[in-house]
């Protein structure tokens, strides 16, 4: 496309960057830049491959029975668990997802402040298929899909129930009216037809999407 | 890669063996994407799977073809099949872009799975810049074709028939060697992947292409979808094609939301 001044430029796609477009982008510069950061990537003893994901468990069992998954994703909705579900006497922490992306890095630690990224499991106490886990941290495309197998191939299925809980900025709501006049907060919910509970709230209409964690 | 729904009854996987495949590339302006949802939304295909696949970035919504409140509530995910058997039609619809390094393995698990279902051919509905046309394409129609040698053969008369016009292939090095010829198809997506692979694997393919640049690209689409509908004649054309196309309801606010009123 042409710009104001006549220049001929590569307008942004939204088909994305042909693969061939990817390759010969790439000035010495570039490589100089993406060799760096590659090298930030491995750990010390180069336990961790670039972006891959890992997922310590604190229990000895191979596989934990779960009847019951709760998943916070985004800031919000870990401190919506944190600030109404979870606390020490009810809830043990049982496991932890290691990873690293140019947004955020997260750690083995498990104590942590609400204002660090982390990835944390807890588990019910009275009632051990019952697991939680609350990601603050951004999980970035290419491992979003290794997040899923990790922590689901982890799990003996019994019946089980997930529930995701995620926020989106009303900014991004599609509706025929302007969002600037829309009362919100407000929830919305989309479910798999195996649900037959009720939903609290009402369904998200068409044309809106979920994308990114929580769609995965 | 791909997942049968579960109609219940225990019904066996569909059987696509001699089928047509109809798909886009996710490519400059979505023109393939829109095409493919008018395809959809007018033949009011089933349903029947999708690709468990980490090579494009996840979505999930309601129902983008809903035409009721009772159908409006099954999900939809970001690569899924219909079909149609009374046309030997099936239909893979993308939703979202490729995640970055996933382009060649998702055009190889692809092409495997199009030759372990035994699909007859593949047709692509793509597009390409518009921008970066040269002096000759920017003259006549914007629409072009490309058939593998092995779809050449079948159907390559029937091209010349309708007089389309095949993708013309550009210097390897212009203005330095005009000798070397390629094929280039820049803000197609994985369109030349897909389309040297199944030359390499003798696979019947065939590409429709539109010139466009990025904006409201409906237009485009239904020119798109009605050069497709000149060659495999999915609905009747002899009266205004154009209006015989179904829009589905999830094309709803394609350029943002209605005006707040303290704006006036």
């Amino acid at each position: 496309m042409a710009t104001f001044f006549g220049e001929v430029v590569v307008a942004p796609s939204r088909a994305g960057l042909d693969e061939e477009e990817e390759a010969r982008e790439e000035t010495p510069e570039d490589r100089e830049i993406r060799r760096e950061i590659e090298k930030k990537r491995y750990q010390e003893r180069g336990e961790i491959r670039e972006r891959e994901i890992q997922v310590l468990w604190s229990c000895a069992e191979e596989s934990l029975v779960c009847s019951r998954f709760i998943v916070a994703i985004g800031r919000n909705a870990a401190a919506f668990l944190s600030s109404f579900i979870l606390d020490s006497v009810c809830w043990e922490v049982i496991g932890v997802v290691k990873l690293w992306n140019e947004w955020c890095r997260t750690s083995n630690s498990t104590n942590v402040l609400p204002t660090d990224s982390f990835c944390l499991f807890y588990r019910l106490i009275s009632d051990p298929t019952v697991l939680l886990c609350q990601c603050s941290c951004y999980v970035a495309e290419d491992q979003q899909f290794q997040w899923l197998e990790k922590v689901f191939g982890c799990m003996q299925k019994k019946d089980l129930q997930v529930t995701i809980l995620s926020t989106c900025p009303v900014a991004d709501y599609k509706t025929q009216e302007s969002t600037l006049t829309l009362v919100s907060p407000f929830l919305k919910a989309l479910k798999t037809k195996e649900f037959q509970e009720q939903v609290c709230c009402p369904l998200l209409e068409q044309p809106n999407i979920v994308r990114d964690l929580p769609a995965a | 890669m791909f997942i049968p729904c579960d109609r219940g009854g225990g019904s066996a996987a569909p059987d696509f063996k001699g089928f047509t495949l109809l798909m886009p590339a996710v490519s400059v302006g979505n023109v393939g994407q829109l095409a493919i949802d008018l395809v959809i939304s007018t033949l009011d295909m089933t349903k029947v799977g999708y690709f468990y696949t980490d090579c494009l970035v996840p979505m999930v919504g309601n129902n983008p073809y809903a035409t009721a409140e009772e159908n409006s509530v099954e999900l939809s995910i970001n690569a899924e099949v219909y079909s149609l058997p009374s046309k030997k039609l099936v239909v893979l619809q993308i939703r979202s872009p490729f995640i970055k390094n996933k382009y060649r393995p998702f055009c190889e698990t692809l092409l495997s799975w199009v030759k372990s279902s035994k699909c007859a051919r593949v047709v692509l509905l793509s597009s390409s810049h518009a921008y970066q046309r040269d002096d000759e394409q920017l003259l006549g129609t914007p629409l072009r074709y490309l058939l593998t040698p092995d779809l050449e053969k079948a159907v390559g008369g029937c091209m010349k028939d309708l007089n389309w016009k095949e993708m013309e292939k550009v210097a390897a090095y212009p203005g330095i060697n005009d000798t070397d010829k390629v094929l280039h198809i820049p803000g197609g997506g994985i369109t030349k992947l897909l389309f040297t692979e199944s030359c390499s694997e003798g696979i019947q393919m065939a590409v429709l292409l539109k010139f466009c640049s990025e904006g409201d690209n409906i237009p485009d689409a239904f020119v798109l979808v009605n050069y497709l509908n000149e060659w495999l004649q999915l609905i009747k054309s002899e009266v205004n094609p154009s209006s015989q196309w179904k829009i589905p309801s999830s094309w709803r606010l394609l350029f943002g939301n209605g005006l707040p009123p303290a704006l006036f």
